[in-house]
């Protein structure tokens, strides 16, 4: 099940569990250079990746910084398009897309912009609609049902009419996790979601996840830095290092020590809880 | 939740037509030759419906060849303005941001005195011209404001007022040249000034104007659910679907058209485009599918109150009316500067 990607070698997809039946996204050999200029050679910012993720999975991307996260994570977005391979969204190329049939299947949480002009929550989540709109775009009660819907689920009913920049660090997390919700996404991507918050924040934001994707259709690609949260919370680990995909499995698989303390270059313990959920820790020899 | 609605738009700015509408009737009152307000919509409403013997003789030459033709031309003006302030504010993510500050407005001024000296009798070519030059502006200001690959709010605005004055500086170089232009025709350029401009037949002048400007504000429009995107941020607007880059281009060509349009018949009238969209957006909510249409109105609206002050309040002679919106301008800058510094 689980596959190292030795030197030059590629990672071969892994097959997803029985239960899930719908693939949603399956990555395929996909790489990515750039070339600072024509002449220049290309440098590797994400060597060949596979895997695949299956619909109320949730697939938690790993790396320290610098090891391609980013970079996978607009391939998968559809805003670069992959040097080689493929990325498949609901058996399409996701690069390939216009930009609003793209919106539809793939939703973006990141961190905010500021914002230039005042906005009630509301109006942010219905933004969350203009990839299904025609022109000018004006609002159905369609959209604004589903918008209430996806209020709904973060349980941020209460705050529709407060304005974006009086709402709280958790809460504005939650209301820009709606406005990706509104948008109806097969492929639900979350960019370092718990950077901002605090440890009760981060549970919270990813109790939240597992329940959304458990209820729903979609499958959920999260960017993290949290590797306890990763294991406790995801199917699946991409566990990335300098551009290359290292392994990919569910947690037990991909946290062995070796690999661990190789990647983030520091003294790790991993031990496997009851459930067969592993854990990791700071190695006794820290400090030495 | 109340999602904006095209019967909300269009009620708005109903109501913002009717006090236009008004401004003007009270505009075409204010003058030497006194007419009644009635006698003026009476007029008005003859030559609209094309019963032009109901209409006493003096009456039609005063409204329909000398105060009328001043006033459409302010309504195009101060439409085509605001409309291009709310066009770059989103284009250039900058609430300060408008055709005047960021010396567009004085590019557009250089291209159409350059025109002037250089084909001074071919039909159009002071508006292409002028088009070209606000162009040329906007894309420099842009490039000189960015700082490390990002558009840098402080950096742009500096870059703005540094190519306004040193276009002015060509501007009132070249005027010397020039002969047959007074001081008068200085101000013209550099303070705006509806009064010298309109020619003998103006009819056909103004459609072809009033054609360019629903051209190139309707373009805006048509992209205004994309700005709304746009404003709360690039990125996010891409990974929503807008194409930014074709929405940016689009809004770049017509702000840079308007501006040109306003600039060739009017010379540098300041702060409209920037005080306009400011007070509808406080009015009216920050929604670009409301904010551009009332913008409109309501720089027509502003240009028509500022032009008939303009001409009544030292009459007989007459103020630029660019002094006029500069001194209603210059405190709501400084006003909204400093809120946002806050």
């Amino acid at each position: 099940m689980t596959a190292i990607a030795g030197s030059g070698a590629a990672s071969s997809p892994v097959p997803i569990d029985a239960r899930t039946s719908i693939v949603r996204l399956k990555v395929e050999q996909a790489s990515y250079a750039y070339a600072a200029t024509d002449r220049s050679a290309p440098k590797f910012t994400l060597g060949p990746t596979s895997f695949e993720a299956g619909q109320k999975e949730i697939v938690a991307i790993l790396g320290p910084n610098a090891s391609g996260k980013s970079t996978l994570l607009k391939l998968l977005a559809g805003i670069e398009r992959p040097l080689s391979g493929r990325i498949e969204v609901d058996g399409t190329e996701v690069s390939s897309l216009d930009p609003r049939t793209r919106a539809q299947r793939v939703a973006l949480v990141q961190q905010e912009s500021e914002l230039l002009f005042p906005l009630r929550v509301w109006e942010y989540v219905l933004q969350g609609r203009y990839p299904y709109g025609k022109r000018l775009r004006f609002e159905s009660e369609e959209d604004c049902l589903l918008a209430g819907n996806a209020l709904a689920q973060v349980s941020a009913d209460a705050l529709r009419d407060r304005w974006m920049d009086q709402l709280s660090g958790g809460e504005k997390q939650r209301v820009i996790l709606a406005r990706a919700l509104a948008q109806q996404p097969s492929l639900l991507l979350l960019d370092e979601p718990t950077q901002h918050l605090d440890i009760g924040g981060k549970v919270e934001l990813l109790r939240r996840l597992r329940r959304l994707a458990d209820e729903s259709r979609y499958s959920v690609l999260v960017v993290t830095h949290e590797l306890n949260l990763a294991a406790e919370f995801s199917d699946r680990i991409v566990l990335l290092h300098k551009g290359k995909c290292l392994r990919v499995g569910t947690p037990a698989e991909v946290y062995e020590r070796a690999l661990l303390e190789e990647v983030f270059e520091a003294p790790l313990e991993v031990e496997i809880r009851a459930g067969g959920r592993p854990r990791v820790i700071l190695g006794a020899n820290f400090g030495a | 939740m109340r999602p904006l609605t095209s019967r909300r738009v269009a009620l708005i700015c109903l109501g913002l037509g009717v006090v236009l509408f008004a401004a003007s009737v009270v505009s075409l009152r204010i003058g030497a030759y006194p007419i009644s307000v009635v006698d003026i919509v009476k007029t008005l409403f003859s030559g609209i419906l094309g019963r032009w013997d109901a209409i006493p003789n003096e009456y039609k030459s005063i409204v329909f060849d000398v105060r009328l033709p001043r006033i459409l031309l302010g309504i195009l003006v101060g439409a085509s303005l605001s409309t291009a302030g709310s066009g770059f504010q989103a284009l250039l993510r900058n609430p300060l941001a408008d055709p005047y500050v960021l010396g567009v407005s004085s590019g557009a001024a250089l291209g159409a005195i350059i025109s002037l000296i250089a084909a001074p009798h071919v039909p159009g070519a002071i508006q292409l011209a002028a088009f070209a030059g606000a162009a040329a502006t906007t894309a420099a200001v842009y490039f000189l404001g960015r700082r490390g690959g990002q558009l840098d709010s402080a950096t742009l605005l500096l870059a703005g007022i540094v190519a306004a004055s040193f276009l002015s500086a060509i501007i009132m170089f070249l005027m010397t040249t020039l002969s047959g232009r007074d001081l008068r025709g200085m101000a013209f350029w550099l303070m705006g000034d509806l009064g010298s401009t309109l020619p003998t037949n103006p009819l056909p002048w103004f459609e072809a104007l009033f054609f360019v400007f629903i051209v190139a504000a309707g373009a805006i429009y048509a992209t205004s659910s994309d700005l709304n995107l746009i404003l709360t941020g690039e990125q996010e607007a891409r990974h929503l679907g807008v194409n930014v880059h074709r929405v940016k281009l689009v809004v770049y060509i017509s702000a840079s058209v308007l501006t040109g349009l306003a600039v060739s018949v009017s010379g540098t009238i300041g702060y409209v485009g920037l005080l306009v969209p400011h007070v509808m957006r406080m009015m009216f909510g920050t929604d670009y599918r409301l904010v551009i249409p009332t913008s409109a109105i309501g720089g027509a609206i502003l240009v028509v109150v500022a032009d008939t002050i303009a001409r009544s309040i030292v009459s007989p002679t007459e103020l630029p009316v660019g002094a006029m919106t500069a001194l209603a301008g210059a405190p709501v800058f400084i006003y909204l500067m400093r809120r946002r510094v806050r």
